[in-house]
């Protein structure tokens, strides 16, 4: 059995929670860099350039990157020989979401009824995906998301005779569509099979993919590159005023699908990328 | 091009899609909840909490301050979801607008109608955006947090000119 105590969940859970939003990681800070070189015309490296500066203020004032702190989603990843002593998991993860929020001058940005939308005040709660495993594996994945881009996501249930070209068209149509809204460069979470409420999640796994030790597929590497240069293509470009760096990067997951289906879902993200894995 | 606040409409007529814009002075946010309340202000004939003529109108909901900073981060939110409250707005004689992403067709057009421009902040910016920024201060609607009517003095604030008086928009020229 593996002990561990209910208050290091959550002083984690808050530490991160600060971390992510106000210190950019350094793939982040490299793909500012690359981009700069690798765009042509001088308003989309300025922009690219600005990008850049405003992570380095925000870690050296410890300020949020974004002032969309998000909404905090957790992944809990559990196994069955692990125990938490002093209290209950979801009731950490909740107090470490409250005081990241709070110590680390987050906003707070949720409202308690989506109707009469009141704020929470504490940006409670926090979406929670538990998966529980075998033997004492224990890890948790926090990712700030903020809604300019998860109000471009997408989602379709589409015919299993529209195949790859048709799932590849659907890319293309969200992206362009969504334009300058979601703060490009965007990177896009695809998720492909599973069902309704499946795909939804596969699609917000998907963004975070760089950090879930998923073994490379090439045949699916291929298919987010040819998105991917497609997508790159449309000139959106940083903040929408043109330029060959419209997304950062796309990532596929699949699941198996009923023999009538092929769902389908887009979710975005912005360029501040901010997820981080916990392992305890 | 740098603009002082009130602004004055006939300057305006200069400004390019896609021309760097610094402004100081006094500029208000408003975002949802905020636009939803001014307007039934509006529409009730009620005093306004700012004059909105010549105004500068940034959609933007801050972070907290931490202590002993003046302001925390605040970049632009997404413009398409004040459309609906934006020609009423602009009647009031607002001179600029200022948030990131397309709007639409009936923006367009008002904005025209009413000598008025739409400009884009950096977007995911709010650390840069906030060091231009030289004090904070709620002058409406407290209780809605974040979505509150602030008022901010500004110095060299940046923009990019995206819906000039003639038109043009820099998110469909290329
Ligand atoms: S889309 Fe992302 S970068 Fe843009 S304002 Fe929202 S959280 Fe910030």
């Amino acid at each position: 059995m593996k002990k561990i105590s209910y208050n290091k969940i959550i002083n984690s859970i808050r530490d991160s929670i600060i971390e992510i939003n106000c210190v950019p990681s350094s793939e982040l800070l490299n793909k500012y860099v690359s981009a700069i070189e690798n765009e042509d015309n001088e308003l989309s490296k300025k922009v690219l350039r600005n990008l850049k500066e405003n992570a380095i203020i925000a870690q050296e004032n410890m300020i949020p990157i974004c002032q969309d702190t998000g909404t905090a989603v957790v992944f809990l990843n559990i196994g069955t020989e692990v125990v938490i002593e002093g209290g209950y998991i979801n009731e950490a993860i909740f107090e470490g979401v409250r005081l990241g929020y709070q110590e680390g001058y987050l906003r707070k940005s949720i409202v308690g009824n989506p109707i009469s939308r009141i704020n929470t005040g504490d940006n409670l709660p926090p979406i929670i995906h538990t998966n529980i495993l075998k033997g004492d594996i224990f890890n948790i994945i926090i990712l700030a998301k903020g809604a300019g881009s998860e109000n471009m996501s997408a989602l379709k249930m589409m015919s299993p005779s529209d195949g790859l070209e048709g799932i590849k068209n659907f890319v293309v149509q969200t992206v362009k569509n969504a334009g300058a809204n979601p703060c490009p460069p965007i990177t896009v979470g695809v998720g492909i099979g599973s069902n309704f409420e499946g795909v939804a999640l596969l699609a917000k796994r998907a963004l975070i993919k760089d950090i879930l030790d998923i073994p490379v597929d090439n045949s699916i590497t291929a298919i987010e590159t040819d998105i991917k240069n497609k997508l790159n293509s449309l000139n959106i470009g940083p903040q929408g005023f043109g330029g060959k760096t419209s997304v950062f990067d796309v990532a596929i997951l699949m699941e198996p699908c009923h023999i009538a289906s092929l769902p389908v879902a887009i979710n975005i993200n912005c360029h501040v990328i901010r997820h981080k894995k916990i392992i305890f | 091009m740098k603009l002082n606040t009130p602004i004055d409409k006939e300057k305006l007529k200069k400004l390019k899609s896609g021309d760097e814009l610094f402004i100081s002075g006094v500029i208000y946010t408003a975002r949802d909840s905020a636009h939803k309340l001014l307007i039934e202000k509006i529409n009730n004939n009620l005093p306004l909490p700012f004059d909105l003529n010549g105004a500068v109108i940034y959609y933007a909901g801050p972070s907290p301050t931490k202590p002993g900073n003046v302001v925390g981060s605040i970049g632009p939110t997404t413009s398409y979801r004040m459309d609906k409250y934006t020609p009423d707005i602009l009647k009031q004689g607002v001179a600029i607008l200022i948030g990131k992403g397309l709007r639409g067709l009936l923006v367009k057009e008002s904005l025209i109608e009413h000598s008025a421009i739409y400009c884009a902040a950096l977007g995911g910016a709010g650390a840069l955006m906030g060091s231009k920024i030289k004090k904070i201060t709620v002058v409406a609607f407290p209780e809605l947090g974040p979505e509150a009517i602030f008022k901010l003095e500004v110095e060299d604030f940046p923009v990019i000119v995206v819906n000039d008086l003639n038109g043009n928009d820099i998110y469909e020229c290329h």
